[in-house]
């Protein structure tokens, strides 16, 4: 497949992987931030292969395992009400809430509870359920938003009045900046999320690069691209640089996508959000704008978010940290498995607990 | 739809409708003279060898699809387990579970399938039974088939006869079934060829014990749900083995691939209903690819890895760009990815 193979290809990983081990040229951390990258990783045997002295740490980044359990609790409460269908994709179908139920045991009793593939899927459920609300979680990166902002805008030109947006969206600069002021942190650099950065643009790591002088590469996910992300943070690190680098050219560009960011800025607007292991960082999630209220789940069926405990024992917020790795969790490969999770890490396919349970640590 | 063309209550009451119902449709498709006797149960001749007996319920949806439909599946689905143990499938048994207010159309369609499946596969519906279930309390056509074969006497084949050096072949392509079905649910119309796979191998399966030496042929599976991770998983338990395969021999068609890159699916754990897995003697691994090859469902068959001493049970996947890692079984049903 054009775009595929020619990045996976041994002839091309092999020396690429040799510059790797010689750009390594003292022990160094990155945070791979983004779920998308730790599933590649893993999925494409990366780790067996990488020099010894480069640490390949996972961050904040699957949308799913950030869920806090609040949001998670009111999903379920919205699900139980009568006349309203949630429309979600797949990865949040299995995350508990802090009653360890999800909305998987909620289908099972009952509840409307649709996966789709598009957010515009949902004006389809709508147009067939005319007497049900349906509610589409919003939950999800720069990358997600701006296909619901285009939902939203498509509800309100077709007058579809049975449609609403639950929003937990996020955006990633926040949380990236509340973790590197954590002095426990000690990181390098940066492995930032390709598919967020065509949104964001890669400019948008210079604030980090500018405050706390770390290395920062914007990688593409196939593992010829994620080799030249490394190669090139290695090759910074090794001489104390810090800069944006751009590893995914036929991506993203430097300012990033303004008409995908005036499109969600002009549905959204910043709020401070809770972060399931990280609690509330300021600024870091999206509401739905006053303007567009009917579309707003949350102010449409009154919902109040009540906080919520984390389950017991799981460590879901220390590995989201990238304090802890999943085999340190007293509850992982136990009590907690991608068929019966605990905690989000492992639930969501970008989970770095599901990884490391599938793939193996 | 049209209502008077559809199945009713009475279809399922043993009456008057039921009779026409089985005269008029059933017969009509899958006579055969041991099911047209309409006795309660179907008399079978006598066999020299070992019985193999096998059942399983069908309750995919759509009952259509690209490649086949519920009751091919049906038919292949039963001829294949039996023919996973090396057993030569004698007959099937048919039950359905229809719910009211199903097109007779459909209801038609999908006979004429299990007809063809039948005639095609040369294993007969010997008996059957048909049930009505008040509308909404089942879904369009739910149906059961079990199946009756013979093993020769001299053939043990089962997952515990894995032997650490056995060549592990596989014969065709990986997710063709899953990936027709789950685009079709998820409502995703993409341009290409996405069909299911569904075919009986059991005609394959003979051509290999006919053609290999006796004890020779160790395991055959069939990566139906969980797809061959889940399937290697097993026999690697099973055998106290270790699997190793290597990611660029396993064969998947660039359609199938394309789809799982969207929608963020793994095509070792899709399923399949119409191929298997082979492991076999090093020593007859050519002759063994050489006869799969040569049938028209085992045409793109690839040798894909062997069977080692090494952590019993472990499956390792070796990777396209020279890496490694571990294939577990799947867990719960394959979901999508956000972003």
């Amino acid at each position: 497949m054009k775009y595929l193979d020619e990045f996976r290809d041994q002839t091309l990983a092999a020396p690429l992987l040799d510059e790797l081990r010689r750009s390594v040229t003292r022990p160094f951390r990155i945070m791979e931030v983004c779920g998308t990258h730790t599933m590649a990783i893993f999925r494409n045997g990366l780790r067996s292969l990488l020099p010894e002295g480069l640490e390949l740490i996972s961050g904040p980044g699957c949308p799913v395992c950030v869920t806090s359990a609040s949001h998670i609790d009111a999903i379920l409460s919205m699900a139980e009400q009568p006349k309203v269908r949630i429309a979600l994709f797949g990865d949040l179908f299995r995350v508990p809430g802090s009653n360890g139920l999800s909305l998987a045991h909620a289908s099972s009793q009952g509840a409307k509870v649709d996966i789709v593939y598009s957010p515009m899927d949902s004006l389809e459920l709508a147009k067939r359920h005319p007497d049900e609300l349906i509610i589409f979680l919003g939950v999800g990166f720069e990358t997600t938003t701006p296909g619901i902002a285009a939902t939203i805008m498509a509800a309100q030109n077709n007058n579809v009045d049975n449609f609403a947006v639950f929003s937990t969206h996020k955006v990633m600069p926040p949380p990236l900046m509340a973790l590197l002021n954590d002095p426990e942190l000690q990181i390098d650099g940066l492995l930032c999320p390709g598919h967020v950065s065509t949104i964001i643009g890669a400019g948008a790591y210079q604030p980090l690069v500018e405050e706390y002088g770390l290395a920062c590469v914007v990688g593409g996910f196939e593992p010829a691209d994620i080799l030249q992300a490394l190669i090139m943070l290695a090759r910074q690190v090794g001489q104390g640089e810090a800069r944006v680098e751009n590893a995914y050219t036929r991506a993203v560009r430097w300012e990033g996508n303004a008409r995908a960011q005036q499109m969600v800025s002009k549905i959204f607007e910043p709020v401070d959000t809770e972060w399931r292991g990280l609690g509330t960082i300021p600024l870091s999630g999206l509401a739905i704008r006053d303007s567009y209220a009917q579309f707003d789940a949350e102010k449409r069926l009154d919902i109040k978010l009540i906080p919520a405990e984390e389950p017991r024992g799981c460590r879901c917020g220390e590995i989201l940290k990238g304090k802890q790795r999943p085999p340190q969790c007293p509850l992982f490969g136990t009590r907690c498995t991608p068929g019966n999770p605990v905690g989000p890490c492992m639930v969501s396919s970008e989970g770095t607990c599901a990884a490391f349970y599938k793939y193996g640590g | 739809m049209n209502p008077k063309n559809s199945i009713l209550l009475d279809h399922g009451s043993g009456g008057i409708a039921s009779q026409e119902l089985i005269s008029g449709l059933f017969l009509k498709h899958l006579d055969n003279k041991i099911l047209s006797s309409l006795e309660d149960s179907a008399v079978l001749e006598n066999h020299p060898g070992k019985l193999a007996f096998s059942t399983d319920s069908y309750v995919v949806d759509p009952i259509f699809f690209p490649g086949g439909d519920i009751g091919t599946l049906a038919v292949h689905g039963t001829i294949n387990d039996l023919a996973m143990r090396g057993a030569r499938p004698l007959c099937l048994s048919l039950g359905l579970i229809l719910e009211e207010g199903l097109d007779l159309d459909d209801l038609e369609r999908v006979i004429i399938s299990i007809g063809k499946a039948c005639k095609e596969a040369e294993v007969p519906i010997v008996t059957g039974d048909t049930k009505v279930v008040p509308r909404g309390k089942g879904d369009k056509i739910f149906i059961n088939t079990s199946g009756i074969g013979i093993v020769a006497e001299e053939v043990n084949i089962s997952s515990t006869m894995a032997r650490a050096g056995d060549v592990i072949i596989l014969s065709g392509s990986m997710g063709d079934h899953g990936i027709t079905i789950m685009t079709r649910r998820a409502g995703i119309s993409l341009d290409g060829n996405l069909a299911s796979d569904s075919a009986s191998l059991h005609k394959l399966v003979a051509l290999l014990l006919d053609g290999l030496p006796a004890d020779s042929l160790h395991t055959l599976r069939d990566p139906t749900r969980g797809g061959v991770a889940t399937s290697l998983n097993e026999i690697a338990a099973a055998a106290h083995l270790m699997a190793e395969i290597h990611e660029t021999d396993i064969p998947v068609h660039k359609e199938v691939r394309a789809a799982c890159e969207i929608m963020g699916l793994d095509p070792l754990y899709l399923a399949n209903e119409g191929k298997c897995l082979v492991l076999v003697a090093p020593e007859q691994a050519d002759e063994t690819l050489k006869l799969m090859q040569s049938t028209s469902v085992g045409k793109e068959s690839a040798v894909i890895g062997s069977l080692k001493k090494g952590t019993p049970g472990q499956v390792v996947l070796r990777t396209a760009i020279g890496g490694s890692r571990i294939l577990t079984p799947l867990h719960g049903e394959p979901l999508p990815r956000i972003c």
